[in-house]
């Protein structure tokens, strides 16, 4: 395990759900922004959660969980504006939903419909990207597309522990230096990497890479979904004036398997899973709202009952979900017509008709 | 014994590090967990961590640190996890592993093999079901083949490691839990020859890694309808056993090679051109090839009317034999 003090990481609220002040963080909330972030935890462990349900039942080919990664992606994803960019990976549910992106979409590509399926431009959501590192240096040639244009807005890239040892990423922050882009590197340190912890992938915290490249980078409690939103929303303020690029590195936990295909028992304590379980994101803004009386348990009650229509919105539509056709998959590699690909779709058509025509289709 | 093609890899892995203190495995996960499809399982708690390196997550760091330690004596056998994973370590493979020999003038070998599970059939996401084989096989220097079954499984990725030249050796994992008896005293079939592995008169299949099961299974449904077709198991495709293919198409006039990849480019517009040069006169219709389509490897919901099942490679048969 990487040496790490929590001193060293910015926290705005206790696991005990009192709030903190920090000398260069300071968060201005109103009741209802806290409501709204603790309803969008609930939410998105509540799609989550459908995920792993439905891919169990066979719904879908794999679901990779963001359990206990509700903070670091809501607290992130609130601090963006609209016209912001995102390029996530591939377990950023949360920051999905925050985007205004309909998580159908998510579970038509762990399904196996499709390989993305959105359009990014929409929710300013680029597609999940599944090679690790790869989508870190698209943020960061997008934000200095950003900055050429003078825009004013900026870029926010998310990426795991285990992406940290790409070359891609390490390309990326120098990148990012070097034409100064208006990009936030927000890294998920949820301390595993499929099977690997922390210390395969490195031996410095990653937060204190960024100085190596000359912008500045913190590690802030990923469970604290408070400090994730001050944190990141001081990050793209900064990158938006024109200061550069920043590391955030989100000390936080996966609280379950790699995905719903690996067996974490393999290769981890469950003492540690279960010590991380006492620190729940959810529950930590939870006690603070009640110890405030900024919620009662009618809102409690309601926003456990949005999660679970949610839930069964999503279940009810995934299961309804008609299987999609080859045929309409050739017409989209290239942007134009293809004489390579007209003729093997007329011989798929041609071969599929004689099946239709045998009476066998 | 009889073992899934799986544990042959793990079997021929253990008797690889028994045998040769040079033999180190590297990549991510193969360590505590065994590897996503447990190939490597037990291999570390039995050899040691310095002989099974669970590596930082880098495909390019994974193979360029490979050659570092093969220029140093050992003999590296790196797991990619998935094929469409091997991309980021492409350079490392094609600039400096495939070409060390030939730039030392001869005297630099690599003995690096590149596992690499790969094909599809398993209802993947994206990036998990590609047949990245002719990228590999086109590059000079590498050698490429692939088992179709347990036995060569294992057999095969002895001699790779034995081998002083890169071997990029291709496991069908869709085919990882098929069982067959292994013997593990037996001498093996030579690396890169084809074998017959279903005698036939009318016409030659040729397939490898995952497709020969789905030649065998479209050979014997063809039987019934008196239709007698030989199924050949290419199992290498750097080099290519030319020699091997030609003996049987002159026997029989008829060739369909079947693979997942897709057919513009593949390695059987390579086996069609050089067996329509040797065979010409004995060719009783064109070479034909079944496989994947010009697109990228579509969703798992879409992958059974991408890949060549047993229709597809009938209805090759059909139009050979209808010439
Ligand atoms: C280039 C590449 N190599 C290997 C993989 C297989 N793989 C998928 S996720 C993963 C671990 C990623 O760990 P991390 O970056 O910490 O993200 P997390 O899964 O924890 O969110 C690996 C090795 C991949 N997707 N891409
Ligand atoms: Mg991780």
């Amino acid at each position: 395990m990487t040496e790490h003090t929590p001193g060293e990481m910015v926290r705005l609220l206790t696991p005990d759900g009192e709030r903190v002040p920090h000398p260069d963080y300071e968060l201005e909330s109103t009741p209802g922004e806290l409501r709204g972030l603790y309803r969008d935890m609930v939410l998105a462990r509540a799609a989550d959660g459908e995920g792993v349900t439905l891919q169990r039942q066979g719904e879908l080919a794999l679901w990779p969980s963001l359990l206990g990664q509700e903070a670091a992606q809501i607290g992130s994803a609130r601090a963006l504006r609209d016209d912001d960019h995102v390029f996530p990976s591939y377990r950023d549910h949360g920051v999905a939903l925050c985007r205004g992106l309909d998580p159908l979409h998510i579970f038509r590509l762990y399904r196996g419909v499709t390989h993305g399926g959105w359009d990014p431009a929409e929710h300013h959501f680029h597609l999940y990207t599944l090679v690790i590192g790869s989508q870190v240096l698209h943020a960061t040639g997008y934000a200095m597309g950003v900055a050429a244009d003078d825009a004013g807005t900026a870029v926010a890239v998310y990426f795991g522990d285990g992406a940290t040892s790409q070359g891609d990423v390490s390309e990326a922050f120098n990148f990012a230096a070097v034409y100064n882009a208006p990009v936030v590197f927000f890294c998920q340190n949820n301390q595993w990497a499929i099977s690997a912890g922390n210390e395969r992938q490195f031996r410095a915290p990653i937060f204190r890479r960024a100085a190596g490249f000359g912008f500045p980078g913190v590690r802030v409690d990923g469970n604290d979904v408070l400090a994730c939103l001050a944190v990141t929303r001081a990050a793209l303020a900064r990158a938006r004036s024109g200061a550069g690029p920043m590391l955030i590195e989100a000390f936080t936990y996966r609280m379950g398997a790699h995905t719903t295909a690996d067996d974490a028992t393999r290769y981890r304590d469950p003492v540690e899973v279960e010590e991380w379980r006492g620190k729940d994101p959810i529950a930590r803004l939870g006690l603070h709202l009640r110890k405030t009386g900024l919620a009662d348990d009618e809102f409690f009650a309601r926003t456990d009952r949005e999660g679970a229509d949610l839930a069964a919105r999503l279940r009810s539509s995934v299961r309804a979900m008609p299987d999609p056709g080859l045929a309409d998959a050739f017409g989209r590699t290239y942007g134009d017509e293809h004489p390579l690909v007209a003729e093997e779709l007329a011989w798929f058509r041609e071969y599929s008709a004689s099946f239709a025509a045998a009476g066998e289709g | 014994m009889t073992l899934s093609l799986v544990r042959a890899i793990n079997e021929a892995l253990r008797g690889a590090l028994a045998d040769d203190p040079k033999v180190v495995l590297m990549g991510e996960d193969i360590g505590k967990l065994g590897g996503v499809f447990r190939a490597t399982e037990g291999l570390q708690k039995d050899f040691g961590e310095h002989r099974v390196l669970d590596t930082p997550l880098a495909e390019s760091g994974i193979v360029g640190t490979a050659i570092g330690l093969a220029l140093r004596g050992y003999r590296p056998v790196v797991e990619i996890q998935f094929d469409g994973f091997v991309f980021p370590a492409y350079d490392q493979i094609v600039t400096q592993l495939a070409k060390m020999r030939a730039r030392s003038g001869g005297r630099l070998g690599l003995p690096v093999v590149i596992r690499i599970p790969y094909g599809g059939g398993i209802g993947a996401v994206e990036h998990h079901s590609e047949s990245p084989e002719a990228l590999f096989a086109h590059v000079a220097g590498l050698r490429v083949v692939s088992p179709s079954g347990a036995a060569d499984a294992y057999w095969m990725l002895r001699q790779a490691i034995a081998c002083d030249d890169p071997v990029v050796f291709l496991e069908p994992k869709r085919r990882y839990y098929e069982k067959e008896p292994v013997d593990t005293s037996a001498p093996a079939a030579p690396l890169h020859s084809v074998r017959v592995v279903r005698p036939g008169r009318d016409m030659t299949l040729v397939g490898y890694g995952p497709t020969v099961r789905t030649c065998l299974d479209a050979a014997a449904a063809a039987e019934e309808d008196g239709v007698s077709l030989e199924v050949l198991d290419l199992r290498s495709l750097s080099p290519i056993d030319f020699d091997g293919i030609e003996a049987s198409v002159r026997r029989t006039g008829r060739l369909s090679v079947v693979h997942e990849a897709p057919v513009f480019f593949g390695a059987g517009a390579e086996i069609a051109a050089r067996i329509s040069e040797r065979c010409f006169h004995h060719l009783e219709a064109p070479v034909l090839r079944v496989g994947g389509y010009h697109m990228p490897y579509p969703g798992g919901r879409m992958e059974r009317d991408y890949l060549p099942d047993l229709d597809r490679v009938l209805d090759a048969a059909e139009r050979a034999l209808a010439y």
